[in-house]
């Protein structure tokens, strides 16, 4: 018997599991999908691995990129992915926090280029363990705060 | 030597040791009377987007010493952001105007963003509170024209360890020279954690002590003093009676050794004794001469004018 999908399956695109729940329309932020095609959310899940509940996010008729999906491990580092292609998962990919993160995070420094002078955002990781990283202009370090995260500039 | 023709000059983090090494070796020769007229038919744009005396001058004196020319604004409003210009685009136009500039800038990273829209070599002159290169470049120079080396040194570092970024950027770098390190300040103003935390992977050894007094057992060799800024306290006796404890004087040095050096990267403002001036301990005027040949050293190699 077919299973019963609360969140209806995809043939093509990209499918977003055990995302922590509330952050699904957060990650829909950083990704910057608001204006761009279909996308279905489904928000708390039970979830043995999430206590608190969990969202899926599938997102039609798009493979998102490597670089796309590891930013998503910034508020969601247990997140799996997976690619759907032809209704088949295709690829399972791993997630892992990014080296670098373009645009999507906004500097916490209100003295910093990026905030005062027009700088694109752009922070380096500093250490892996603690999830910290630097930001490349005013060279402050700080931990990812999912509420710092925006969309793409 | 690590090639430094075109080189933006942006924050200590992007220098290795051998880059170090070549700019207080290339200071050195500038010193002795090498690399003469070095910024010959050069123009180098200064541009201080708030005011600074020594630095700005400083920079000045090394352009017009190595033969080259120096034009720019010595505040902000005399700049055309004052009309409204985008920063970027103030770079944009002005480095079609010179060979390399040197900025100051009161937000951090500024210097970063117009290394990334300049075409010719940007020399960050202090960005904010979170970069000033230079200031370390000379530092360095003066600790090795006085002891000849930059290992095995113990140096304390006094003063506002809180929010200096003269003396973050001088702990990177003796850090980089395995250099033993005394961090001296009032509680309110320690170093900060993570920077002590990056030390201590790094193998490097280091104390904390409450008066430089404290250190008086440790035939320190440097002394290395910043001022304690008198906005960082609510209360003004509070000031008074922290800034107090922190002032050297003769008997400081008793205290200290009489091998100690004393360095301050200036203004003083009443943190060092006049009485300390006229030692043989006092090198902090020619630390700040030392200003002119670390920056015609630098300016030399990042227009190639030195190769």
């Amino acid at each position: 018997m077919e299973r019963a999908y609360k969140v209806y399956a995809i043939t093509n695109g990209t499918v977003i599991d055990h995302i922590p729940t509330p952050l699904a329309l957060r990650v829909v932020e950083i990704l910057g999908l608001g204006n761009e095609g279909i996308f279905t959310i489904g928000v708390g899940f039970q979830s043995k691995r999430l206590p608190g509940g969990k969202d899926i996010l599938k997102i039609e008729n798009r493979i998102l990129l490597e670089s796309e999906t590891d930013t998503i491990a910034l508020i969601a580092p247990d997140a799996t992915i997976n690619i759907i292609k032809n209704g088949k998962v295709s690829e399972k990919r791993i997630i892992s926090v990014p080296d670098h993160i373009y645009g999507v995070m906004q500097c916490p420094n209100p003295n910093c280029a990026t905030n005062k002078l027009g700088a694109h955002r752009h922070f380096k990781l500093e250490d892996k363990q603690e999830m910290t990283y630097r930001c490349e202009y005013c060279e402050r370090v700080t931990e990812i705060i999912p509420e710092n995260l925006t969309a793409p500039e | 030597m690590s090639s430094f023709k075109g080189r933006n000059i942006i924050s200590l983090r992007d220098m290795t040791i051998d880059d170090l090494w070549t700019i207080v070796t290339t200071a050195g020769e500038v010193k002795e009377g090498k690399h003469r007229g070095c910024l010959q038919g050069k123009t180098i744009a200064s541009l201080f987007f708030e005011p600074s005396t020594r630095t700005r001058l400083s920079f000045d004196s090394a352009v017009i010493k190595s033969g080259g020319s120096v034009f720019g604004f010595a505040d902000p409003g005399s700049s055309s952001q004052k009309k409204g210009e985008s920063f970027s685009d103030s770079i944009r136009t002005i480095t079609g105007y010179c060979d390399a500039m040197v900025i100051r800038h009161p937000v951090e990273g500024a210097a970063r963003l117009a290394s990334e829209v300049a075409t010719v070599p940007v020399i960050n002159a202090g960005d904010g509170a979170n970069q000033h290169p230079t200031q370390t470049f000379l530092d360095l120079f003066t600790i090795h024209e006085e002891f000849g080396r930059l290992k095995n040194l113990k140096i304390g570092i006094m003063g506002d360890l809180k929010y200096g970024r003269t003396v973050h950027s001088l702990t990177h770098a003796m850090a980089l020279f395995g250099a033993e390190m005394v961090f001296i300040s009032p509680p309110s103003l320690k170093m900060p954690s993570a920077i002590l935390s990056g030390l201590s992977e790094k193998g490097i050894s280091f104390h904390t002590a409450d008066t430089p007094e404290d250190a008086a057992d440790m035939n320190l060799d440097i002394l290395y003093v910043t001022r304690i800024q008198k906005e960082r306290f609510g209360d003004p006796q509070e000031y008074k009676n922290v800034a107090h404890g922190y002032r050297i004087d003769k008997n400081t040095i008793i205290a200290l050794g009489e091998q100690v050096r004393i360095m301050h990267p200036l203004p003083r403002v009443d943190e060092i004794a006049e009485e300390v001036d006229t030692t043989p301990n006092a090198i902090y005027f020619t630390q700040a001469h030392n200003g002119i040949p670390t920056r015609q050293a630098l300016l030399g190699l990042v227009t190639g004018g030195i190769s």
